[in-house]
C-alpha cells in the first residue's frame, strides 16, 4: 500500500543527513561534554556548534541559545521561569485562547497559584486582533506570550507589531515557534522577541531535543536544578547526538527555506484546490493567506473526523483531526472552538500539514481517494440529506453549512 | 487502538441506510461530543425484521452501530430491550476505554426506536 505522510505539524521523519550527523555520538564520540578530557573535549566542540546553527538561523548569538529537551520544556521554563523571576513586578501574563496546550495548560498551571491570565479570543480566521493586546496590558503585566504559528490552522501572528506594543510597555515578548522554525524564516531581532522555543521534531531533527532562546540579559528562574551545564540555565547532561542533529536540521532548513517552502506552498495549494473543486459543503479554517506554506485544515459537513482519518489510514494517508475522538477529550479543538467554528464542523476539521517528502503524485492520490470516502461517510450519516426538520441540536449543522466556504 | 472485529464493522458497516415507512425510529447522541446515531425499526409478529442505522461519528460509534443491528434482527421486542451497551461492546472484542462512553450509545438507539415502536402501537 502507498503511504502518504501529510502530518508533518505532529512530528516529521529525521532527515537522512541529520542522522547520519549523529551517529557518531552514540559510538566513539561518547563523551560527556562537560568532562575536561579527550572524550569530552571533543563532544564540547560539537554542542558550540550546534548552537551556532541554531542562532544562525533565527539571528542571535550563540550564547543566547539553550539547549531543552521537547519544546514543552522550553514553553515551560520561558513562562513559570519569567512568572518566578518577575514576581516582585507582577502577576499578569497576557496570552491567546489558541495556544498549544504547552503554554495554556503551564498558564492555566499559574492561575491556580495566585497569577492572573488573559487569554485574548480570536476572530473566525483564527487571527487576533492587537487592539485587544494592548488594552489587556496593565501595571502588572509581566509576559506576552503568543505562539508564532498556529499548529491546527497553520495562521502565522503578526510577531513584528506585536514585539512592537510589547517594547512600547516594556513587556517581556515569549513566543512557542516550534511551528514556524524550519518552514518560514524566523528573526528575534525584527521581532523583538525575548523568549523563543524551537522543537527539533518538528524540522527533521530527532524527537527529545529543543532550544529557547533566551535574549541576553532576560532574569529567568530556571526549572531543572543540578548541575552548571548550560550557564546555569539549564541543568542536566547534554543530549549530544540531539543537539548535533538540531544544529545540522536548524542550517539544512535556513539554506533550503525558500525553495523549499515555495514548492511545498504549491502542492499545498494544489490539494486544497482540489478539495474546494471535488467536495461541496466544505468549510477552510485558517487564514486564506497568512498561514504556513504547509498547512491545510478544512472541515467537511455531515461527518466526523475520527472515522474520516481511519478511512485515510486505511489508504495509507496520514492526517489528523481536531475532533474530541483525537483530541483524547470530550470537546473538539479548542482552536476550532475560538474560531467559533461549529461543533460538528470542528469535530470533522481535518489538518494536512505536508512535507519535505511530499510529492505531487501525493496530493493527486489524496484527492483521487478524499472525494469517495467523504462522500461514503455522509451516506452514513443522519445529519446529511434529511427529509424530516432537524432537532435543536442538529440545527447547529444547517446554521453553519449555509456559510460554508466562506474561509 | 481499536479491536480486527470493530475495524471489521467500521470499513464493512452492516444495515446502513434507512428504512421507508418503518415500525420504529430511535435517535440518540450529541453533537458536541461528535455521536448521533439513528436507528430504524421493522417488525412482524413481535419479532424484529429488519434494522438499518445511520450514524455521525468516530469508529466507534459506527462499529457499534453496525453490530447492534447484527444482534437485534431476529430478536424479539423483549429479548432487544436486553441488549445493553456494554454488551455490543463485547461482541466487538471490546472498545478503548475512553470510547466506552460517548460513543457507545448503539442500545439506546435501538432502545429508542423500540419505544418509538411500542408508543405507535398504542
Amino acid at each position: 500500500m502507498k503511504r502518504i505522510y501529510m502530518d508533518n505539524n505532529a512530528t516529521t521523519a529525521v532527515r537522512p543527513e541529520v542522522l547520519e550527523a549523529m551517529l557518531p555520538f552514540f559510538r566513539e564520540q561518547f563523551g560527556n561534554p562537560s568532562s575536561v578530557h579527550w572524550a569530552g573535549r571533543a563532544v564540547s566542540g560539537a554542542v558550540e556548534k550546534a548552537r551556532e546553527q541554531v542562532a544562525k538561523m533565527i539571528n542571535c548569538s550563540a550564547a543566547e541559545v539553550v539547549f531543552v529537551s521537547c519544546g514543552s520544556e522550553g514553553d515551560n521554563l520561558a513562562i513559570l521561569g519569567t512568572a518566578d523571576a518577575l514576581k516582585d513586578r507582577g502577576n499578569h501574563i497576557i496570552t491567546t485562547a489558541v495556544e498549544h496546550p504547552a503554554v495554556l495548560n503551564t498558564c492555566e498551571y499559574l492561575e491556580k497559584r495566585g497569577y492572573e491570565v488573559t487569554y485574548l479570543p480570536v476572530d473566525r480566521d483564527g487571527m487576533l486582533d492587537l487592539a485587544d493586546l494592548e488594552a489587556a496590558i496593565t501595571e502588572k503585566t509581566i509576559l506576552i506570550s503568543v505562539m508564532w504559528a498556529n499548529n491546527e490552522t497553520g495562521n502565522i501572528f503578526p510577531m513584528e507589531e506585536i514585539g512592537r506594543i510589547a517594547r512600547k510597555y516594556k513587556v517581556r515578548f515569549h513566543t512557542d515557534a516550534v511551528q514556524s522554525v524550519g518552514k518560514i524564516p524566523v528573526d528575534v531581532q525584527a521581532a523583538s522577541v525575548d523568549l523563543l522555543v524551537i522543537s527539533g521534531h518538528k524540522l527533521g531533527a530527532p524527537k527529545g531535543v529543543g532550544a529557547i532562546y533566551i535574549r541576553r540579559g532576560t532574569k529567568l528562574t530556571q526549572l531543572l536544578h543540578g548541575g552548571h551545564q548550560e550557564r546555569n540555565r539549564r541543568a542536566g547532561t547534554h543530549n549530544v547526538a540531539g543537539i548535533v542533529g538540531l544544529g545540522l536540521a536548524c542550517e539544512l532548513a535556513a539554506a533550503e527555506m525558500e525553495e523549499a517552502s515555495g514548492r511545498i506552498r504549491k502542492l499545498r495549494d494544489r490539494l486544497e484546490q482540489g478539495i474546494v473543486a471535488a467536495v461541496p459543503e466544505i468549510k477552510l479554517n485558517g487564514h486564506p493567506t497568512q498561514r504556513l506554506p504547509n498547512t491545510l485544515n478544512v472541515s467537511f459537513a455531515y461527518i466526523e473526523g475520527e472515522s474520516l482519518l481511519l478511512n485515510f489510514d486505511m489508504k495509507g494517508i496520514a492526517a489528523s483531526s481536531g475532533s474530541a475522538c483525537t483530541s483524547g477529550s470530550l470537546e473538539p479543538s479548542h482552536v476550532m472552538g475560538a474560531m467559533c467554528v461549529d461543533v460538528v464542523l470542528a469535530h470533522s476539521s481535518t489538518r494536512f500539514s505536508l512535507g519535505h517528502d511530499n510529492t505531487e503524485a501525493d496530493v493527486d492520490y489524496v484527492l483521487e481517494v478524499l472525494p469517495p470516502i467523504v462522500q461514503r461517510l455522509r451516506e452514513m450519516s443522519p445529519l446529511y440529506n434529511r427529509k424530516e426538520p432537524m432537532t435543536c441540536e442538529e440545527c447547529q449543522v444547517i446554521r453553519k453549512v449555509s456559510t460554508v466556504n466562506e474561509g | 487502538m481499536y479491536t480486527e472485529k470493530v475495524m471489521d464493522h467500521f470499513s464493512n458497516p452492516r444495515n446502513v441506510g434507512e428504512i421507508e415507512n418503518p415500525d420504529g425510529v430511535g435517535e440518540v447522541g450529541n453533537a458536541s461530543c461528535g455521536d448521533i446515531m439513528k436507528i430504524f425499526l421493522t417488525v412482524e409478529d413481535n419479532i424484529i425484521k429488519d434494522v438499518k442505522f445511520k450514524t455521525f461519528g468516530c469508529g466507534a460509534a459506527i462499529a457499534t452501530s453496525s453490530m447492534v443491528t447484527e444482534l437485534a434482527i431476529g430478536k424479539t421486542i423483549d429479548e432487544a430491550l436486553e441488549l445493553t451497551n456494554s454488551a455490543v461492546a463485547d461482541a466487538l472484542d471490546g472498545l478503548p476505554p475512553a470510547k466506552l462512553h460517548c460513543s457507545n450509545l448503539a442500545a439506546d438507539a435501538l432502545h429508542e426506536a423500540i419505544k418509538n415502536y411500542k408508543e405507535k402501537q398504542v
